[in-house]
């Protein structure tokens, strides 16, 4: 039937979760009303943005773009899962750290992108960098300041190599 | 706000198949969906059926054989396509082309069947593939046909797949020695749409252009293949003058429109120097990676 709930399960940061949902339901608003992860953002919900960005396999995706549905039986990571044991991430703590940050909207999906990016290539060059995050917008042209943070995390990843 | 629909996410191609014969008109196909959702949460498509294709496993994969040339599953991801070894060995000009086609997260999730079953004139796969001369597998429970990249799109977000069949693969030949093909379009940021694109092949044979295909996008309410430039070309020696010259008869075949990222002047404008400037690159290309 149209619009029935249907089964969800998904990881979410590690940790399983069984839920029912509309068909319809985009993956950004199961994280942010069903599950009350609201650190990623909604920026346009027109996968222009970038603010709702999380990694799903680890691979960064807008989960604007997305239905929940899409995501079953998928790992998704969202800004809450980045952080260890009370630990910033070396991203994170690049960003602080450097002063990457300036109203922070767009900064969950920023650190998304840039984890992504990281775990598949641990020695980007600059230009890497920049397409890593080339769609994540920063209304505050912030940008200079993420990619160095983005680097200093890398080498920071590396070992200070 | 997108509609209600119905939701099925099928196990096999076959079982997708038959969901598509039941239901038919009243049936999309949803893949990656970042073409797809965009439209639905605009209110323009409300499906009654949504069949989800996205986890069919079957057809995602890259194989290339050197008889046969290249063959993408469907639900190939653009990052996959830009990344293989495969491609990028031996059809750069896709590679080249998924660099600019989004943004990396639309590139991770989005497929490059999906790209093309959209039909949007203004997407950067199907110009690459007519160039290419590729073919596209259809497929619907009772059948089965291949048909010409060149054929598929038939009017603005139009295709050719029929209710009950959905594009299972795309198949690439190899192109004859001495061809070089190149892709770029106008982009206000990289990995935006393009204004206006173009995909050039070029072959060689004693330095004389024994074929040509030209495809643009954004140009009409189809990929255009612009055939009367490639006769400017075909069988010539071909020069900076020459390109130019093909400029000018591809954008007397346009018929774009006014929108907010140009005036259709400035896209005929634009496809002419499109033309010039990706034929050109083309062209090095054939003749064997000249500086």
């Amino acid at each position: 039937m149209k619009g029935e709930m249907m089964e969800l399960k998904l990881t979410v940061n590690g940790k399983p979760y069984e839920l029912m949902v509309k068909p319809k339901t985009l993956l950004v608003d199961v994280l942010r009303n069903e599950l009350k992860l609201t650190g990623t953002k909604t920026g346009c919900r027109t996968s222009s943005c970038g603010a709702c960005t999380v990694n799903i396999d680890g691979r960064a995706v807008r989960s604007c773009s997305v239905l929940a549905l899409q995501a079953n039986g998928h790992d998704v990571v969202s800004i809450e899962g980045v952080a260890s044991g009370g630990k910033l991430h070396p991203i994170q703590q690049a960003m602080v750290d450097h002063g990457a940050i300036e109203c922070g909207f767009c900064t969950p999906g920023m650190v998304m992108s840039a984890r992504a990016l990281l775990n598949e290539n641990p020695k980007p060059t600059r230009e890497e960098v920049r397409e890593a995050i080339q769609g994540n917008l920063c209304a505050d042209e912030g940008y200079v300041k993420y990619i160095e943070a983005i680097e200093i995390a890398a080498e920071e990843m590396r070992g200070g190599k | 706000m997108i509609s209600d629909f119905e939701y099925f996410a099928p196990k096999t191609v076959a079982k997708a198949l038959s969901l598509l014969a039941r239901y038919k008109e009243k049936a999309k196909i949803i893949a990656g969906g970042q073409s797809i959702l965009v439209i639905m949460k605009q209110g323009l498509l409300k499906p009654q059926y949504l069949i989800d294709i996205k986890g069919l496993a079957a057809l995602e994969y890259i194989k290339y054989d050197e008889k046969k040339g290249l063959r993408i599953g469907a639900l190939t991801i653009h990052r996959a396509v830009e990344k293989s070894p495969l491609v990028q060995k031996y059809f750069g000009v896709l590679s080249e082309m998924e660099r600019n086609l989004a943004t990396i997260q639309t590139r991770n999730w989005g497929t490059l069947g999906g790209n093309l079953c959209h039909g949007d004139p203004a997407g950067d796969v199907a110009p690459v593939l007519i160039a290419l001369g590729a073919k596209l597998k259809l497929a619907s429970a009772k059948k089965e046909r291949t048909i010409e990249a060149e054929e598929f799109s038939k009017d603005y977000l139009e295709v050719a797949l029929r209710p009950d069949e959905m594009l299972t693969e795309i198949l690439v030949p190899n192109p004859p020695p001495r061809t070089g093909v190149a892709h770029d379009k106008l982009m206000v940021m990289k990995g935006d749409m393009g204004i206006v694109g173009a995909a050039v092949s070029i072959t060689l044979s004693d330095g004389v252009c024994q074929d040509a295909r030209i495809a643009l996008s954004n140009c009409a309410p189809i990929p255009l293949r612009a055939k009367e430039a490639e006769k400017v070309l075909i069988g010539k020696k071909i020069s900076d003058a020459l390109l130019a010259e093909a400029g000018e008869a591809a954008s007397t075949e346009v018929s774009p429109v006014d929108d907010v990222h140009g005036s259709a002047e400035y896209k005929k404008e634009m496809a002419k120097v499109f033309v010039r400037r990706v034929g050109a690159r083309a062209l090095e290309r054939a003749t064997g990676g000249r500086a």
